[in-house]
């Protein structure tokens, strides 16, 4: 790669650029930005999960201070459904709209929305609101209260499973289970509405993950042109899958605002953030495997049922990874969903994976136990050196790499296999490990980059940094290619004025996004080398191929000029290249993804049923690391929601009336620091160009697979207890 | 969040007469459990009176050696201070195994004495809730009860009282001072926390009254002291179960004992029989267990927590080890 200057941004640590405004406030959140004359919206929530609503009784609410308007079925305006579709890009995350009918189909849905002065008049009102329901029999609060097995939505099948099973001569055969779990972004879903040119535009800003994926949507929704909505998300305060597409408290924000001419900001609130934005669906998940003697796999078959909710069909594909997984002839995945009556689940941080990697990891495990076979071992003698689903090679695969690795730096090779036999004190140690993997994919994307006349460039891309360092990679890129620091590279992302880009999810943006952005400043390059070979240019009469970039300048026959001094000889305030990158044919030839190994030792104090995690060592390869610091800071922090997975995390539906009663952050327990153990993360660095020019696979969630089975198989080591249910809750192991 | 009248207390008396003057009135200090509830609409008060400024922010020893801790004395001040430290470890311990830095820099004495249950049904104004709302029902008692109370529990509640400082304070003993429109009583802290049993909506034995100062008995010497609070995660969380444990040891004789439980009864729980048990007994497992036993004999479990029963067992037995442990070592 002749243009790539010396020396190396990309691959360098790099603070991240966005670091100040966030440290100082000017980060401009959604829930922190004001409009003159706002009013403030705020949902009333349903109090039943299944029924009906007979009526509300609005009247001493209305009387409140402050208080504007209150939206509900009977008062909102006639809106048209998305279409919901991914390939258009105008997908939901709840198709019905808001007010609708008068059904209710979760606890804590929709019935009302206040909208008021200031927020606090706007929360004191809805509190006020009453209103009867007729409560319905025939409540589904969960698929661990019921046998019923739901509807199949998806199969995979390769060789002769069941045969396999059925004459293998070590079989293993268990059922797996997870809670639902919370996304718990710091930053609450929120809205700000606002209609102009007598509301024939509208201009939203939304803590999203996909700006315009709601632009298409709202436009759709309320029958505008696409270019007359703009759907703004500089900087969104976390979101974990749960910010993808939109949901229905931002159609209802975005009516108020027209009904009423003013802009309107809805903040949901905590208990309504965890009710009505989507979660991790709870999961039962069965798998059964057929070995060898030696530990060859002869078969594999899981089959998962995922819960979704009574108003949509969300599928959270717990088999994905299983066919690709193992060098095993025969293999067989089944999906199913089940309505019960939550509220609509999503994507939550490696969706659908993380609940699978649990279960298959567990079993491998199990498998290795009742071979007493080390699991490391035996997990080597089943690699897959290449990829037994589709038959192709891999682009780039390092997960024996990754094992070896981290074992040899957790230490595993003096871990005494007997249960309970590592004692410490009061505590037994407990070892156990996993493998991660998360498949590498890549969206179409498109972006612009100005060289401007004072020698500093503007990159845009209208994809979204959501706190995992967009910005910052995109600077790193610009920079690689300029020689311009990075610090004097602007970025503009999360607007959908800016070139289209993708959802920032799937763990896809830094495979998308970079190539585009390095197309566009090799347009820009090439523009300014036009310039400077022109008449009366620097370089004039030279072909602009013989010009050499570097250091933000443009140098030919040992003379240079940098950029800003071309741009002002020819009174130009800048050139701007535009560039865009999508998959290619390279998914014919090779598959993609990404592997890592998770090692982790749990301590067990059996005399007060204490567990906790003490230690975990990972290794992961996801190609080249643009920005390791950021790189790292996405499997640290995946491996600390791993724990909260596997010891902590559950939503609790009341067995009675499917009400959910832990909708906050105390009651929903996440590690908080005294949980952290010491974590030590190796990222190999295998650069994948089979994949992409930078060699870069991508990193938001791979680190979340596999923690949750090392952790219970460490358990199980620590106590002789196999726990197949997650979390693993002290009294299990009393 | 409904408004409300606010009034800020420049004396005792003062506070105390706004009380009077209103009925639905509420002392706040640090609002660590008024503000939360009054935003989920849990609590409603018409006012507020804000007794941040009374002078109730030091601890004295008196003449008896006792110590007299102000109402006011936070959290965080009262757990770092020589005198308890010297005095009464099991107080400092209980405090800091609680709540966050953040809220027990807030928090206050007199607060934590009335901090209110953890219950969901009670944090939710759209559930049956005896406590929140007479006769309303229970529905943690049928629901979700896997925090909920083993002991002390009535048909009306089984809500349990989520304080750490307070099981330090039943296993020390206390006397509260309460200033009322009739002035100033003392009561036993023992006292103070009512059983729900029919009324679970009095919670304490309190009539117009402002707590002023938490006396603490004397110390047992040569003393070992021990809080073992058992929980789904490492901090800031409310407690499964914790036992609280005092031993003086004579030779390798428990001279006296005390032992208080916490995160399975519906007030801060002593275990006098189990402490009488203990007395003149070799410090070794077997006294602990037997103690342990006595103490959880009317344990009553609901359908998610019956482990909490042999959770505080192991609680107990820890703590009781652990305090002999080190008794001896302060003996030595």
């Amino acid at each position: 790669m002749s243009d790539i200057t010396e020396p190396h941004v990309v691959g360098r640590r790099t603070p991240r650029v966005d670091g100040v405004d966030k440290l100082t406030g000017r980060a401009d959140y959604t829930v922190d930005h004001r409009l003159e004359g706002m009013l403030y919206g705020y949902p009333v929530p349903a109090s039943i999960a299944h029924g009906t609503l007979e009526s509300l009784t609005l009247d001493a609410a209305r009387a409140m201070p402050g208080v504007v308007d209150i939206l509900h079925h009977g008062h909102f305006p006639d809106l048209h459904r998305s279409p919901n579709s991914i390939r258009q890009g105008d997908a939901v995350s709840e198709v019905r709209l808001p007010f609708e009918d008068d059904r209710i189909h979760y606890h804590g849905q929709y019935i009302a929305l206040v909208v008021a002065e200031t927020f606090a008049q706007a929360r004191a009102a809805a509190f006020r609101v009453e209103a009867r329901y007729h409560q319905e029999a025939g409540v589904m609060t969960g698929l661990a209260a019921s046998d019923d097995e739901g509807e199949e939505v998806r199969h995979y099948t390769r060789g002769e499973p069941e045969l396999a099973f059925g004459i293998a001569p070590v079989i293993l055969d268990e059922t797996y289970t997870m809670a639902a779990e919370s996304h718990l972004p710091l930053e609450p879903h929120a809205t700000l509405a606002e209609w102009r040119e007598a509301n024939q535009r509208l201009v939203v800003h939304e803590s999203t993950q996909g700006v315009f994926y709601q632009r298409n949507a709202l436009a759709r929704i309320f029958d505008l042109p696409p270019e007359r909505v703009e759907v703004i998300s500089h900087y969104i305060g976390s979101g974990f899958g749960n910010k993808l597409f939109m949901w229905p408290h931002a159609v209802a924000t975005v009516a108020a605002a027209r009904m009423l001419g003013r802009p309107v900001k809805t903040v949901l609130p905590r208990q309504q953030d965890m009710m009505t934005t989507g979660h991790r669906p709870a999961s039962r998940q069965r798998i059964r495997l057929g070995a060898e003697l030696d530990g060859t796999l002869a078969s594999i078959q899981h089959d998962s049922l995922t819960e979704t909710s009574s108003v949509d069909r969300y599928v959270d594909a717990c088999g994905g990874a299983t066919p690709s997984a193992y060098a095993c002839d025969s293999v067989a995945t089944r999906q199913r969903i089940l309505s019960v009556h939550h509220g609509t689940p999503c994507p939550m941080r490696a969706p659908g994976e993380a609940s699978g990697v649990f279960a298959l990891e567990s079993a491998i495990d199990e498998l290795a136990v009742a071979l007493d076979m080390d699991p490391l071992a035996l997990r080597l003698k089943n690699y897959a050196h290449r990829d037994p689903q589709r038959g192709l090679q891999w682009s780039s695969k390092h997960l024996d790499r990754c094992l070896e690795s981290a074992a040899e730096r957790f230490g595993w090779a003096s871990r005494d296999p007997a249960i309970g036999s590592m004692g410490d004190g009061d505590e037994i140690i407990g070892q156990g490990m996993a493998s991660a993997t998360w498949f590498a994919g890549r969206q179409p994307c498109a972006a612009e980059v100005t060289l401007r006349a004072d020698g500093s460039v503007v990159a845009a891309c209208g994809t979204q940094d959501i706190g995992t360092g967009t910005y910052t990679i995109v600077a790193q890129t610009v920079a690689e290619l300029t020689g311009v620091p990075v610090e004097r590279v602007e970025v503009r992302l999360g607007e959908t004025r800016l070139p289209a880009g993708p959802l920032s999810g799937g763990s896809m943006t830094t495979a998308s996004a970079l190539p585009a952005v390095a197309a566009a400043t090799r347009e820009a390059l090439a523009a300014l080398k036009e310039v400077a070979t022109g008449p009366g240019g620097h370089f004039a009469g030279l072909a602009p191929a013989a010009l050499d970039v570097e250091a933000g300048t443009l140098q030919a026959d040992g003379r240079q000029a940098d950029f800003a001094e071309i741009l002002a000889r020819h009174r130009l305030s800048g050139v701007t290249g535009e560039g865009s990158a999508a998959p290619g044919d390279e998914r014919r030839e090779f598959s993609f993804r990404s592997f890592g190994a998770h090692f982790v030792e749990v301590r067990w104090d059996p005399g007060i049923s204490r567990l906790r995690v003490a230690r975990v060592v990972s290794s992961i390869d996801i190609g080249r690391a643009i920005n390791p610091v950021a790189a790292r800071n996405q499997v640290e922090g995946a491996i600390v929601m791993g724990i909260g997975m596997g010891l902590l995390e559950g939503l609790d539906y009341d067995p009675r009336d499917a009400r959910l009663i832990n909708a906050n952050a105390s009651d929903y327990r996440i590690p908080v620091h005294a949980d952290m153990p010491e974590i030590d993360v190796e990222l190999l660095d295998y650069p994948d160009y089979r994949f992409n020019e930078f060699g870069a696979r991508g990193i938001g969630e791979i680190g979340l697979t596999g923690i949750a089975a090392a952790i219970a198989n460490a358990v199980h080591h620590a106590t002789g207890k196999r726990v197949r249910d997650l979390p693993i809750t002290l009294e299990t192991l009393l | 969040m409904r408004t409300f009248a606010f009034a800020r207390a420049d004396s005792v008396a003062r506070a105390v007469e706004h009380r009077q003057a209103e009925p639905g009135s509420a002392f706040v200090a640090g609002g660590t459990t008024l503000l939360d509830l009054v935003k989920l609409d849990v609590m409603q008060p018409s006012r507020v009176i804000d007794i941040n400024a009374l002078p109730l922010t030091t601890v004295e020893r008196l003449p008896d050696d006792r110590l007299r801790i102000g109402a006011l004395v936070t959290n965080t001040d009262l757990a770092y201070h020589p005198d308890v430290l010297a005095d009464h470890p099991l107080l400092s311990q209980a405090i800091l195994a609680g709540a966050s830095t953040q809220v027990r820099n807030m928090a206050t004495t007199g607060g934590n004495l009335m901090q209110r249950t953890r219950c969901p049904y009670f944090r939710d104004a759209a559930a049956a809730c005896n406590k929140r709302e007479p006769g309303s029902g229970c529905d943690a008692r049928h629901g979700v009860n896997r925090m909920h109370a083993v002991l002390g529990g009535s048909r009306e509640c089984v809500a349990v009282h989520p304080s750490d400082m307070c099981v330090a304070l039943a296993a020390i003993g206390a006397t509260l001072t309460l200033h009322g429109p009739h002035g100033e009583r003392e009561i036993d802290f023992a006292h103070f926390h009512r059983l729900p049993g029919t009324t679970p909506h009095l919670e304490h034995d309190l009539d117009d009254e402002l707590i002023v100062a938490v006396t603490l008995a004397p110390p047992l010497m040569p003393l070992g002291t021990a809080y073992v609070k058992l929980r789904d995660r490492a901090s800031f969380e409310f407690a499964l179960a914790s036992a609280g444990a005092m031993l003086s040891l004579d030779e390798d004789l428990i001279g006296e004992a005390r032992l208080a439980l916490g995160g399975v009864a519906t007030k801060p729980w002593r275990c006098r029989e189990a402490e009488a048990l203990l007395a003149g007994k070799r410090a070794d497992t077997a006294a602990f267990a037997a103690a342990a036993d006595v103490a959880l004999a009317d344990a009553q479990p609901l359908a998610h927590n019956a482990f909490k029963i042999p959770l505080a067992r192991q609680a107990i037995v820890r703590a009781l080890r652990e305090a002999a442990r080190r008794a001896g070592e302060d003996a030595t």
